[in-house]
């Protein structure tokens, strides 16, 4: 089949960007849509056009490095929900379709080039407090603090986050809620998060805000389209440790 | 030169005891004053970065993501090994060092394999205390499951996403010490060579990958965590951007190489669809605990798999190999797959696969039992083929997944360089020939955080070495020499693209050095690389700048560097005549066609050392001794 793809091109953070239009030919539905982008690329690159620059890495939707919306919706999640943009096959699309491809839009995102951003703020968010302070060596044996296999279930749920920034992308407010409030949920759900857990909330929510997110507003749009399908629960569990927290 | 592996004396069970005792140790009013490199922020590097921080270290970590949580050991999935034999299953840390050993066809050093059987207890303490959701009983305890090479259950795991978990425990850890500012981080940043002073390693040069600027960092000891060469064979499971760069520059400045020609191809991934492809999906090892693995007997059977009766099928591995089955180990598994195929036997698209069948255990687990199980990695089949796997058996066939070679290190995990460290799965030392299930994650996390914090001080308590800066005119050459290299890239403007050149070299190494290698075959390939080598630099087309985003002048440095790796690669599967673990020697098979090893002339570690562009590299031997155990043909059946 072939596609038309509006494709967004911005050299850099200080120039302005613009749609450019090209044609990708020969594509098979077997293909990954990220393998259709390198054909295009392999083609741009014979005809001396620079390629277009997109991040991705593992490309099995765990890493959480790919990050482009497609057709206004982040990961292409209207077409396969549940999945990273490069898991998605092009069995989804037809001959003749026209996808537009933008790099996620938010202030806390700044755009680096074409289709990659800058979401360096979702590690300073990490290292504001979303870990357990426990040095290397001399821990308990494993066995020694129990964990209910329904919570161990529940923290795993929010622990799977992939950082990938999608929720933030989706919301119209750009606001890191989810990702936070899965990183708060997963530690809080545990025995071994219990000792910091105040610390922690109030810390990675002043760092959330300090990086220029939004508010949530209980649109939901993050849950929509999380490759992960993690549920707002999350944030409202957060929300209840930051009232316990700031109490 | 000979190669002393500072193997500690004394009984096995001993040694690292005993070597931790006599390792001398910075006073902590000392440590600050030493800075550390780190290159890679994998589960090696990110908790090698960690420990050396809490320890009071200055610590520089880079990695060429754009945070260290997208290490590509964030994709394994399966699980990791400990001995600590909560299922009360006959489990021992002999057991787990004797299954390793035997394993790596004993091509592996007892004394590090030991040390690694050891320390995997501890790694699943540290990694539950830093909040890990491991699986649970209904008890609270923890969960253990049964992985290939293994007989009992020794793999602890978070659903399919323990590689996952541990990287982001890990990662964690990292950040709090970046939070902390002990740990300086270099996201998006590339190592791009090694530099050597007065015969001490003492830094490195980067590209920051988003400005372009070259950059040197000096530093008291540089340790390398840079992950596998995997991606040398273009299709692998390894992330897009896995590379050989910095190990191999590190090669070119003197550092060994050894055991290249041991890869592992894993035996269940899904199967390749077409030419597009650009990478290789693993499914984890842990479906072989539940999935029965068979083809038709028949050759050419057009049935579908739901039609053929169970009298016309073959499971191979259970017939083959009765008291391991479908849990033989991934290079037996995966020769069987290959010889089914290659007897016309092969299902799907071109022939190329196998059924992982899960009918029995959807009837004896319920659909949701199995869910429950295996159901993310259901769903990923689901989404990659377009097939219900709940409704057809999935098909799977070997692909190039790790690589068991690396540089070579001594027992402190040191290079033959002084002052260069190397640790996971950028070293060559406690695989062997073949690599265990749910044993890449313990071997990363045993290094980072309980191996390398201890040797390292050693080495620097024992030192009295000088500071130096980055004006040292051995960094401005080095600088130098990476601005030459990337300027030569955008001045060439020839026809081909990188890629085109990835592939080609990738496929020649998969045909000629894969799942089986023959001396003809690999004579072909050493004939065949330098000429595309040859062609790459007079017709390679690299478009865009060098004080930018570039990610094809990103590529065109790491295939560079594959394209003379790759010679490497073939030059040593070319000199080991004997078949081992993973590495299968057409000349040296039973009359079963088992693979054959040659204890009398290779049980060596082969070292390769750099002797000049255009020359050959030269060959150095570590001599294997074996004490503890027996050295007995690899049998499963």
């Amino acid at each position: 089949m072939n596609l038309i793809l509006k494709v967004w091109r911005q050299k850099n953070g200080q120039v302005k960007g613009r749609f450019e239009t090209f044609e990708a030919k020969e594509v098979s539905p077997e293909m990954s849509f990220l393998e259709m982008i390198d054909l295009l690329n392999e083609t741009l690159t014979q005809q001396g056009i620079e390629p277009i620059a997109f991040d991705s890495d593992c490309r099995e939707g765990i890493c959480g490095m790919c990050s482009f919306v497609l057709n206004g919706v982040p990961h292409g999640a209207q077409y396969q929900p549940g999945s990273a943009v490069c898991q998605l096959p092009m069995r989804h699309f037809k001959d003749g379709d026209v996808l537009t491809l933008e790099p996620w839009r938010a202030k806390a995102f700044p755009v680096v080039k074409d289709l990659v951003c800058d979401r360096s703020a979702f590690d300073r968010v990490i290292a504001a407090g979303g870990f357990v302070s426990v040095n290397t060596g001399g821990c308990p044996d494993a066995n020694a603090i129990p964990v209910r296999k329904q919570d161990a279930e529940r923290a795993m749920d929010a622990a799977q986050c992939i950082g990938c920034g999608a929720c933030v992308a989706a919301c119209k407010n750009a606001s890191a809620m989810l990702f936070v409030a899965a990183k708060v949920s997963h530690l809080a759900t545990l025995p071994q998060g219990q000792i910091e857990a105040r610390e922690r909330v109030l810390n990675m929510v002043g760092q959330m805000d300090a990086e220029g997110f939004g508010n949530c507003t209980n649109m939901y749009e993050c849950q929509a389209v999380c490759p992960k399908e993690i549920s707002v629960d999350f944030i409202a569990q957060m929300n209840r440790e930051y009232l316990k927290a700031a109490r | 030169m000979s190669l002393n592996a500072n193997i500690p004396s004394g009984p096995l069970a001993e040694k690292w005891d005993k070597h931790k005792f006599d390792l001398k140790l910075v006073n902590p009013a000392n440590k600050r004053r030493f800075s550390m490199i780190v290159v890679g922020s994998g589960l090696a590097g990110a908790s090698a970065a960690a420990t050396l921080a809490e320890l009071g270290y200055g610590v520089k970590c880079f990695c060429f993501q754009d945070s260290p949580r997208r290490a590509h050991s964030i994709a394994a999935q399966g699980g990791i090994n400990a001995a600590k034999n909560y299922p009360n299953d006959g489990d021992s840390i002999q057991r787990l060092f004797y299954d390793t050993i035997k394993g790596g066809d004993f091509r592996s050093r007892e004394a590090n394999v030991y040390r690694l059987a050891q320390i995997s207890n501890q790694i699943i303490d540290q990694c539950a205390a830093q909040g890990v959701p491991f699986a649970r009983e209904y008890g609270g305890l923890l969960e253990n499951r049964s992985f290939g090479g293994a007989l009992v259950s020794r793999t602890f795991y978070a659903r399919g996403q323990t590689g996952q978990q541990l990287l982001l425990g890990a990662y964690q850890a990292l950040e709090r010490q970046i939070g902390l500012k002990t740990v300086q981080m270099f996201p998006r940043t590339e190592m791009l060579d090694l530099v050597m002073v007065d015969g001490q390693t003492r830094g490195i040069v980067t590209r920051n990958l988003l400005t372009g600027r070259v950059e040197s960092h000096a530093a008291d000891a540089v340790v390398l965590a840079t992950g596998g060469y995997g991606n040398a064979f273009y299709l692998s499971t390894n992330a897009i951007g896995c590379n050989a760069t910095a190990i191999f520059r590190a090669y070119k400045k003197g550092a060994f190489f050894a055991n290249p020609c041991y890869t592992q191809i894993h035996p269940t991934c899904i199967p390749v669809s077409g030419d597009h492809q650009s990478k290789l999906t693993l499914m984890s090892e842990s479906l072989r605990n539940d999935g029965r693995v068979w083809v038709p007997k028949r050759k050419g059977d057009p049935r579908s798999p739901d039609q053929i009766p169970e009298a016309d099928r073959d499971y191979y591995l259970e017939r083959k190999y009765p008291t391991y089955g479908n849990l033989a180990p991934r290079d037996i598994a995966s020769r069987a797959a290959k010889q089914v195929c290659d007897e016309g036997r092969g299902v799907g698209p071109g022939g190329r696969g196998v059924y992982l069948d899960f009918t029995e255990a959807i009837e004896r687990l319920g659909k949701s039992g199995v869910c429950e199980r295996y159901g993310n990695l259901f769903d990923m089949y689901q989404r990659i083929t377009g097939e219900d796997p709940y409704q057809f058996p999935m098909r799977i066939y070997p692909a190039m997944h790790y690589t068991m070679g690396g540089l070579w290190v001594d027992y402190n995990l040191m290079s033959n360089l002084p002052g260069l460290y190397v640790i996971g799965e950028a070293n060559f030392s406690d695989h062997g020939a073949n690599r265990l299930g749910a044993s890449a994650l313990m071997q990363g996390l045993a290094d980072g955080y309980f191996i390398l914090p201890y040797t390292l001080s050693d080495a620097l308590a024992r030192a009295g070495q000088t500071k130096i800066t980055t004006d040292h005119p051995e960094f401005k050459k080095a600088e130098k020499d990476v601005q030459n290299r990337l300027q030569k890239f955008l001045s060439i403007k020839g026809k081909r693209t990188v890629k085109s050149f990835h592939r080609e070299l990738g496929t020649l190494l998969w045909e000629n050095c894969g799942m089986s290698r023959n001396a003809a075959g690999l004579r072909k390939a050493l004939a065949r690389i330098p000429e595309i080598r040859a062609e790459f630099w007079r017709n390679v087309n690299v478009l865009g700048e060098k004080e930018e985003l570039n990610q094809t002048l990103e590529k065109a440095g790491r295939v560079a560097d594959f394209l003379e790796f790759g010679e490497l690669l073939v030059q040593d599967a070319l000199h080991r005549s004997e078949s081992c673990g993973g590495h299968f020697r057409e000349e040296s098979q039973t009359d079963e066609g088992e693979a054959k090893r040659d204890d009398a002339n290779f049980s060596y570690v082969a070292a390769w050392e750099h002797a000049g562009d255009g020359k050959p590299a030269v060959l150095h031997k570590e001599p294997l001794t074996f004490d503890a155990v027996q050295l007995a043909a690899r049998s499963y059946k």
